[in-house]
């Protein structure tokens, strides 16, 4: 349960920090807050030639608004955005969420830049990417390139990251008048992975639902986005009959597969549950954002 | 291992500035436990579950275990003993005793560590925020009752104490 050997460089920024993953290949990792990876290292699941630390990079940690939308720095940790008066004001599912990512401890140290690098398909934040349509700023040696959350995560733990790219920054829009949110998920326990868990981010005027995204984490092979659903509420006022429809889609669009503990029966059963009881919150009158 | 992968990490530990080389790979508690000797802090399951190794890293908790040291250059890192000796969790110290807030003692540490953060952050907590707050922490031996108890009576004496402290200020005014 101890790490093994591997070489270490503090990166005092990061045009460093790209330089030296340039340099060194797929050998090197980045290490952030480090509660991922560090679990990896101490049960030998990876073993890295180098650690390359950004954790303490001057700007890359804090919360910002720039325009039309909300800026995090990567360092931003869990704990930042759950005590965050901004994230609260304007994206309260998001605070919401990060005091559900595991325990108080690792809120503390834990980033939301190593979570979207890392792409576990059962974190909230990957997820709540998905959701929100935010973009992902990535920084190599080469120069910078934004891209959209939506088709950044391609496969188990996989994303559209290139090998010498560090992960900088992640823009978020500022929802819009009548945007409504909502977020949830099913744990055994406090702090543990979500059996199913979802956010759900949808714009209601007149009556009717429109622009909504519903993103998926913990139950299947990468954070999804059901479109499905999606398409069953837009148009829609979300009503009992819109709800049914867009559960009856979740078959198709999630593409459920087991955990440890519950079959994938039961997770798809749950995230119909889920979705009934998120889009009952998404409509509560205090849950829009008003005109 | 190669000398080129030694780090020379100065930080400051219970009030005391500490310098040391280390391995990239040590963790902070085993930093704290066999570098300098301070076994308060408990390992346990090593991979970032049970909380037994939690202290206080520039005033919040961390998992000793999920740390490395060679992070923590120029951090303030404080442990069960830092806290036991500067007399600031005396009065928790005391609540767990009595009501019998520990068994084993092995999760302890760990409890006293992640308690102190939360009474620091959220004076008046009720049952559920603590239950809350130390959901990270396993204790295999209590069952949790003793330990909430614990920390909600320390909740509510310091309050206590500090109307009282307060109650005296003002009447020691209008003596004066």
């Amino acid at each position: 349960m101890k790490a093994p050997p591997f070489a270490y460089q503090r990166a005092e920024s990061l045009e460093r920090a790209c330089a030296l993953l340039a340099a060194h290949g797929s050998g090197a990792r980045i290490l952030a807050g480090g509660q991922s990876l560090i679990p990896t290292l101490n049960l030998r699941l990876s073993q890295p030639d180098l650690l390359i630390d950004i954790s303490q990079i001057a700007g890359m940690r804090g919360i910002r608004v720039d325009g039309n939308e909300m800026v995090l720095g990567a360092l931003t940790r869990h704990a930042d955005i759950e005590h965050s008066a901004s994230v609260k004001q304007h994206f309260p599912a998001l605070a919401e969420a990060a005091a559900q990512i595991a325990h108080p401890a690792i809120r503390n140290r834990g980033t939301i830049g190593g979570s979207i690098a890392l792409a576990d398909p059962a974190a909230e934040w990957p997820a709540a990417a998905l959701a929100f349509d935010m973009s992902i700023t990535l920084a190599s040696s080469r120069g910078e390139r934004r891209v959209k959350a939506d088709g950044f995560f391609t496969a188990l733990f996989e994303t559209g990251m290139a090998a010498d790219e560090v992960l900088k920054s992640i823009q978020i829009p500022l929802p819009a008048a009548g945007a409504c949110t909502s977020f949830g998920e099913l744990t055994r326990r406090s702090g543990d992975y979500a059996i199913a868990g979802a956010f759900v981010n949808a714009c209601k005027t007149g009556g009717k639902l429109s622009a909504t995204r519903i993103a998926y984490f913990g139950v299947s092979t990468r954070p999804v986005l059901a479109r499905g659903a999606m398409a069953a509420l837009d148009g829609s006022s979300g009503d009992a009959a819109a709800s049914a429809a867009a559960q009856a889609c979740l078959e198709k669009d999630l593409s459920v597969i087991a955990d440890l503990y519950n079959s994938p029966a039961t997770k798809l059963h749950l995230s119909r549950v889920l979705l009934g009881r998120l889009l009952n919150k998404l409509l509560a009158p205090s849950a829009v954002k008003p005109a | 291992m190669t000398t080129e992968h030694i780090v020379n990490l100065t930080l400051n530990v219970n009030g005391e500035s500490v310098s040391r080389a280390v391995e990239p790979r040590t963790h902070l508690i085993d930093f704290l436990r066999n570098d300098l000797g301070l076994t308060g802090s408990h390992t346990g399951c090593e991979h970032g579950v049970c909380g037994a190794c939690t202290v206080l890293v520039d005033g919040e908790i961390v998992r000793g275990c999920l740390t490395l040291a060679c992070q923590l250059q120029g951090a303030e890192v404080q442990t069960v003993e830092g806290l036991t000796e500067s007399g600031a969790i005396a009065d928790l110290q005391t609540a767990f005793h009595q009501r019998n807030a520990l068994q084993c003692g092995y999760c302890t540490p760990g409890m006293l560590v992640c308690a102190t953060a939360l009474l620091n952050q959220k004076p008046h907590a009720s049952r559920e925020e603590i239950r809350e707050y130390l959901s990270g922490n396993y204790c295999r031996c209590t069952g949790y009752e003793a330990i909430v108890d614990a920390i909600e009576t320390t909740a509510k004496n310091r309050s206590a104490g500090k109307k009282l402290g307060a109650a005296a200020n003002t009447t020691a005014k209008e003596a004066a």
